[in-house]
């Protein structure tokens, strides 16, 4: 910090807020981008898992492995091979959904009862009915659990994402450059919106949880 | 590959202040520092609320406010004052840059999981138990020691193995503050442009190797502390990666709210 200069310059603000708002939306193509693409593996992954439950094992071994390497050590590694591509980004966080999603979704499978699978079966629903109709509807309040886990920790690493240069930019990129000029304001600013946007993408969720559920709404007593 | 091999076999890379054994020290150490402060916090508040169960709301609210804040943030929000401070108390600046907002967010990121798996490994204990254990005329303190810990020792020890893969991955990051660490191989590697390809690459083996050896360890010190009776039986002593990373009903192993 330079002396004399103010912890929040607002000026600065106010005068790049464009800027600013294109971190935001970078940001959030970092984090939707993986997103999509885990939820979507994890499903498969999942529906396989119930259906072949000796598979729950290596998968899970297998995504805990990728999501125990640290975030900076796998952007970094990836970038001498995809170098400065989309892809050095979106394959870790990407991979560091798996796990979370994989979890949630196998729980909220395997939390189905059996006794409304046989219901299903007995009302003469062929397998993937069952599983459109019956299976994954209530699998909904775990499932969305998991993406609402998945999705505040993908945007908590994309962030990190930054340290492979302006090419993805989002909100660590702000924080970093305000970090090598010594300009509060910006990394503050990088930091703050971070974080905001990690509770708006938690709360969101919960909303979103409770609205694709109303029936959990009614059993808990209109809470 | 020849490359990484080639800055292994370095011998310059194995000596002084930037060497790997240094590297692997700070790293430890700053980790280590965390990991104590955080559990000296989090485990004596998580045992009051998982024997009372007075204050389970904060728990889980804490519990969502420490995953949703991404950790880069947490670094950084603290500088300011890390920096300001130091003419104050007379640490010296380089310190108030590196090592104290790093230590700061690792502890602040390492409280929620220990907290809530200590919440929740003590909410685990069948009731029945612990009723009979005040049947038999034992007091809550003993209740709490004989009963309660050690059915609940492997959930606490998950949620000690979340936090010590959390505080080993900020770790790294804290490179980008010029911290020490294995991280600086990968991020001075970043900086080099092409040539620091093979530092960027055995930075990323030192840091997978140390995170997934350090999780190894805690799953078998885990399995040692689950008594006897409460382990699997078979299958359950292959290694698991990061069993604690629990998703419930709610998350983190709490009950849905």
């Amino acid at each position: 910090m330079i002396e004399g200069q103010p912890l929040i310059d607002f000026g600065w603000i106010a005068g790049h807020f464009d800027s600013i708002v294109q971190r935001i939306v970078q940001h959030l193509q970092l984090t939707i981008l993986p997103l999509v693409i885990g939820i979507v593996i994890s499903l498969i992954l999942a529906v396989w898992a119930v259906r072949q439950p000796r598979a729950y094992g290596p998968v899970t071994a297998i995504t805990g492995l990728l999501y125990t390497i640290p975030s900076l050590a796998a952007f970094a590694a990836l970038r001498p091979i995809f170098g400065l591509s989309l892809l050095t980004a979106l394959i870790p966080l990407t991979t560091y959904t798996l796990l979370i999603l994989f979890r949630s979704f196998a729980a909220g499978f395997s939390a189905v009862p059996a006794e409304i699978l046989e219901a299903a079966e007995g009302m003469g629903y062929t397998r993937r009915q069952r599983l459109l109709r019956v299976e994954l509807p209530l699998a909904v309040p775990l499932m969305i659990a998991g993406v609402r886990l998945a999705s505040v920790t993908t945007i908590g690493l994309a962030t990190i994402a930054a340290v492979l240069g302006d090419t993805f930019g989002g909100l660590g990129q702000l924080i970093t450059e305000g970090i090598q000029n010594f300009f509060p304001t910006k990394y503050l600013l990088g930091a703050a919106l971070s974080v905001v946007l990690a509770f708006a993408a938690d709360y969101l969720f919960v909303r979103f949880e409770r609205l694709v559920t109303p029936w959990a709404r009614a059993r808990a007593g209109g809470r | 590959m020849s490359d990484v091999i080639d800055f292994f076999l370095d011998p310059t890379h194995w000596v002084g202040d930037t060497g790997i054994p240094n590297r692997l020290v700070e790293h430890l150490i700053i980790s280590g520092l965390a990991i104590l402060a955080a559990t000296i916090i989090a485990v004596p508040i998580g045992l009051y609320i998982g024997h009372t169960n007075r204050g389970a709301g904060f728990a889980i609210n804490l519990a969502n406010i420490g995953r949703a804040v991404p950790s880069y943030a947490m670094m950084v929000i603290p500088l300011p004052f890390t920096l300001a401070l130091a003419p104050i108390l007379g640490y010296d600046p380089t310190f108030g840059l590196n090592f104290l907002p790093i230590f700061l967010a690792m502890t602040f990121l390492a409280i929620p999981p220990l907290l809530v798996s200590t919440y929740a490994g003590l909410r685990s204990v069948d009731r029945d138990l612990i009723e009979a254990g005040r049947g038999m005329g034992l007091r809550e303190r003993q209740i709490l020691g004989r009963i309660e810990l050690p059915l609940a020792s492997s959930i606490i020890v998950g949620g000690f193995r979340t936090a010590t893969l959390q505080v080993i991955a900020t770790a790294t990051i804290g490179a980008i503050l010029s911290g020490g660490g294995l991280g600086r191989f990968i991020f001075d590697g970043l900086n080099q442009g092409l040539a620091g390809r093979a530092s960027i690459y055995a930075g990323a083996i030192l840091v997978a190797a140390l995170a997934i050896g350090v999780d190894a360890v805690l799953a078998l010190v885990q399995r040692r502390l689950t008594p006897r009776g409460l382990r699997k039986p078979r299958g359950a002593r292959a290694y698991v990666p990061n069993q604690a990373a629990e998703v419930a009903p709610g998350g983190g192993g709490l009950p849905s709210t």
